[in-house]
């Protein structure tokens, strides 16, 4: 009989990787590794200061370097930025921040580049620098802007002329007065973090072409191919049609390659030599601080509880560090709004999400869009309400979990589709924890061991119309091609839509053959890769596409075997009569076309196609904050233990603990990889990672030596445990989840330091000696 | 052009002889990337902080961005394209310890010549050989994982 020739029940399996092959031989292509003969190579001169006017340039000397073909700044250039046309590609006549490009050199060879840059003369006249948000808000602050008002922005952005201010979104929700009397006991707590560094190992890079038609050719290192294309119409008016994107292997992202910016200045570079193909690619320091970053915060919460624990208000106030251009900030700020508690039902909520003009690198997206760093404020503050109610923090947190029925900050009424099970991941947590045993223990004298925790959720906040879709091709052995517009930065998500693709047509997964390489002018769009919602859009895409598929293959199969439609089934390679599956014919041979003995044919080679769009997602009033931005909540209960050397301050993460409700595991080992990688950056960021200003807006830390991330041996034994609440939309239930396990990591291991201490830590990172000064150390030394 | 002079050097790759062109500035890794089409390693910082660039020398784990070219001459040199069906690259297929794949041929590069040289590794060393490393998609357990279950002390091994 048919079945069981092939083991299906892929969904929850840990597949392989269908990447694996390529990655581990050193086979799998980055945009780096492509290198054609005639390529020309761009090198950009960054500014050394953070904030100055630009006096003069003088280039005369690099031109005369053999080999230099094009040189590009000290010119006005259409101004870009994503939601603010605020920033010029290469800087003219002033810059903003330390590492901003004021020049790019191209040339025939990388190292002729770099010469031709190192010859040119700039001499600035510095100026006044905004070091914070708190600032830039400063009435006599230093404006970095002055024609904020002048520039062209997008629908939703709110900015305030004559200020530094870029964007301010508002929640109101209920009557914060009326929660305000119905309280007990308030808690107020201000927190704040410098911006910090995604650190992919592959820097960014690009390499832009314009054909003789003026069709642009970009190879790029980046999350967001198709929203290139939208972009280069908006900066520059180019038809959509004639931009071409090609995404090959990513190497991590982390939300920093959603940023477009390379991609202009290669454009840019391209055309001053006649289209000739330019390769532009950062160095490391570049990719710290000349691209986009990390947001900073600096924010206060104000939270009121009855005696019994009951929240009843949150008034909050944030405070983003966007950095000197808006780009993606302005949007970041947005989201923080959009979630802007930890995971709770509040019945009166009042926020002021502003995003501020530093002299600072701009700020980009981040994994987790705002919600790592606004629940570092909400959860340390939840902490702290706790201490002053005398309760346990794990108490205070189940008892206003939120669930369905509740309703969000931007007054969504939720459902057991639309958020997770929080109650049970706390639950969970505990008993995994150990929470009863308490959360300090002594070891000895010096030594103690604690535990923190904290809850956490996120939805996307994509555009209302977001779409992707997914193309198969059938080959004429029965297999097929899977081709979709997600890049595989390394969540494994093409792999995942290929367990659905195989579980949906009941096929061997080895006869799935997935492109990984997206190139816009094929491939079918997926909106960005971001927001950890790729499995569910394009999953979405692949169940239309697999349905169209069998539609076609019944179709043609009906006419074969003169069996109706209806009564034929797809699987195991074949169509077949569900009354007597021996009357059946095997896919291969229909796939291209069914040929009879005669030489009759029936058909050709079968294409099918889905796409799917995110449904009834709404813009946000401008006044309460009131609509619906993403499709479900995914919720989470994380927590930290520590071993803290009281002397001292240093400390050992032991171990690092999450219990997400992921809806559904579709591949077990990737998606425990995700989440244990998430872990590991959230550990970092947390712990140790930020960018250390000097008293000019410099970064003093833009290596990998100084700035450093997690390395071997220093990771935590991680605990992690799975909830699976469907999400009704979702292939199979699940649930987004490639952010969520950085998400809670700095407030558990704030949460966790705070309690081991008795002293309530505002301030990332906790590296020891931050810890000391918080601690009240250095206070009373001798000058 | 540039005016730097330019040697023609004879270097052992991947156990083939392969004569180069290289100027005496041109790092090792260079060399590799863009004369002889090797990408497998990767630039990552090139001054030695990410080891994505790591070969070997020898049997020894370099940091290819920090060695000239010249030096190699002559020398063994084995890049991720020289490695094929070892134990260390499928225990990384098995034990999911990549992601994005881009710091995955230096640290199967390391792992591997740890194996090597150390097939006793304890905990400790093993912390001092990889650290040098960064992998910043993973949680490291997977490495752990991957790299203990080709090493002798492997627990649970067979
Ligand atoms: S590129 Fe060689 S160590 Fe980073
Ligand atoms: S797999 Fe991405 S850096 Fe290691």
């Amino acid at each position: 009989m048919i079945k069981g020739v092939i083991k299906l029940g892929y969904i929850g399996k840990s597949v392989i990787r269908k990447d694996a092959f390529e990655k581990v031989t050193g086979e799998a292509k980055y945009t780096n590794d492509y290198q054609e003969m005639g390529t020309l190579h761009a090198k950009m001169m960054i500014s050394p200061l953070a904030h100055a006017n630009i006096v003069s340039m003088d280039f005369s000397e690099a031109w005369k370097i053999p080999g230099v073909k094009a040189i590009l700044g000290n010119e006005p250039y259409p101004l870009v930025g994503e939601e603010i046309k605020d920033r010029s590609p290469i800087a003219y006549k002033r810059v903003r921040y330390h590492g901003e490009p004021v020049a790019v050199v191209v040339a025939e060879t990388p190292m002729i580049a770099k010469r031709g840059v190192d010859a040119i003369k700039v001499s600035y006249e510095p100026l006044p620098v905004v070091n914070s948000p708190r600032d830039g808000l400063q009435k006599d602050a230093p404006l970095i802007h002055e024609n904020l008002e002048s520039y062209e922005k997008q629908e939703g952005v709110y900015p305030n002329p004559n200020t530094n201010i870029a964007n301010l979104n508002k929640i109101r929700k209920g009557n914060i007065e009326k929660g305000f009397m119905e309280s007990d006991v308030v808690a107020e707590f201000s927190v704040s973090f410098h911006p910090s560094d995604h650190a992919a190992m592959e820097t960014r890079g690009t390499i832009a072409e314009i054909r003789p038609d003026g069709t642009i050719i970009f190879t790029a290192s980046t999350q967001a191919p198709f929203a290139i294309k939208k972009i280069m119409k908006w900066y520059f008016g180019i038809e959509p049609g004639k931009v071409i994107v090609n995404t090959p292997f990513v190497g991590g992202a982390y939300g920093g390659k959603a940023s477009v910016q390379l991609e202009i200045i290669a454009y840019l570079a391209s055309k001053a030599v006649g289209g000739k193909p330019v390769k532009l690619v950062n160095t490391r320091e570049e990719d710290i601080i000349t691209s986009s970053v990390h947001i900073g915060l600096d924010a206060t919460v104000k939270l009121g509880a009855t005696k019994d624990g009951m929240l009843k208000f949150a008034e909050i106030q944030f405070l983003f560090d966007g950095g000197a251009y808006s780009d993606k900030a302005v949007d970041i700020s947005r989201a923080g709004a959009v979630d802007c508690t930890g995971p709770y039902q509040i019945d009166n909520i009042w926020c002021n999400s502003f995003c501020i003009y530093t002299n600072h690198p701009y700020a980009g997206a981040y994994r987790g869009y705002s919600h790592s760093e606004v629940l570092f404020a909400f959860e340390r503050t939840m902490d702290v309400l706790a201490e002053k109610l005398s309760m346990d923090p794990l108490e205070l947190r189940y008892k206003n979990a939120i669930r369905p029925g509740n309703t969000t900050p931007t007054q969504v009424l939720l459902n057991s589709s639309k958020v997770g099970n929080l109650h049970q991941c706390i639950k969970r947590l505990k008993v995994l924890m150990n929470w009863d045993e308490g959360q300090i223990i002594a070891m000895d004298d010096r030594k103690i061991r604690a535990k923190g925790a904290c809850c956490v959720w996120k939805t996307s906040t994509f555009d209302t119309d977001a779409s992707s879709g997914v193309i198969l091709t059938f080959n004429s052995d029965g297999s097929i091609n899977l081709m979709s517009g997600v890049v595989e930065i390394g969540t494994g998500t093409k792999t995942v839509l290929a367990q659905i693709l195989a579980e949906r047509m009941k096929m061997d997964i080895n006869n799935i053959h997935v492109k990984m390489l997206v190139d816009t002018q094929t491939t079918p769009e997926h909106w960005k890769t971001v927001g950890s919602r790729g499995t569910f859009m394009a999953g979405r895409a692949v169940l239309k596409a697999a349905d169209d598929a069998i539609r076609q293959l019944k179709d043609r199969a009906a006419c074969i075997l003169r069996v109706p439609v209806k009564d034929l089934e797809v699987g195991y390679g074949k169509v077949y009569f569900v009354d007597s599956p021996q009357i059946n014919v095997d896919i291969k041979d229909l796939a291209y076309g069914y040929k009879f003995p005669n030489g009759h044919t029936i058909g050709g080679q079968i294409i099918a196609s889905g796409t799917y769009t995110l449904t009834r997602l709404t813009y946000l009033d401008p006044e309460t904050g009131k609509g619906n931005p993403g499709p479900e909540w995914t919720v989470a209960a994380q927590g930290i233990e520590v071993e803290l050397d009281t002397r001292d301050y240093t400390y050992k993460i032991l171990k690092a603990y999450s219990v997400i409700d992921i809806g559904k595991v579709v591949n077990e080992k990737a998606a425990l990889g995700q989440v244990m990688g998430a872990m590991s950056m959230g550990i970092a960021f947390g712990g140790r990672e930020e960018f250390v200003f000097d008293e000019f807006g410099r970064v003093l830390n833009p290596q990998l030596r100084t700035y450093r991330p997690l390395r071997y041996g220093e990771h935590p034994e991680y605990i992690i445990d799975f909830v699976e609440t469907p999400h009704l939309a979702a292939p199979y239930g699940a649930r987004g989840v490639g952010e969520h396990g950085l998400l809670g990591m700095p407030a558990a291991l704030g949460n966790c330091l705070s309690a081991a201490l008795g002293v309530q830590l505002n301030h990332l990172p906790l590296i020891p000696e931050q810890i000391w000064r918080m601690s009240g150390g250095g206070k009373n030394a001798a000058v | 052009m540039s005016s730097d002079p330019i040697l023609s050097l004879l270097f052992l790759v991947n156990s083939e002889e392969k004569t180069v062109t290289v100027r005496p500035a041109d790092t090792l890794l260079y060399i590799l990337r863009v004369r002889l089409g090797l990408t497998g390693s990767k630039p990552g910082c090139l001054n030695g902080d990410c080891g994505a660039c790591t070969v070997l020398v020898d049997g020894t784990p370099m940091k290819s961005c920090l060695m000239l070219a010249v030096e190699g001459e002559g020398k063994q040199i084995t890049t991720i394209e020289g490695l094929v069906n070892t134990p260390i690259q499928k225990a990384f297929i098995e034990k999911f310890a990549f992601q994005c794949g881009y710091c995955t041929s230096g640290f199967l590069m390391n792992c591997h010549a740890l194996v090597n040289i150390e097939p006793n590794a304890s905990d400790e060393k093993i912390k001092d050989w990889l650290e040098s490393n960064i992998c910043r998609c993973t949680g490291y357990k997977e490495i752990e994982e991957a790299v203990k279950s080709v090493l002798n002390t492997a627990e649970g091994k067979h």
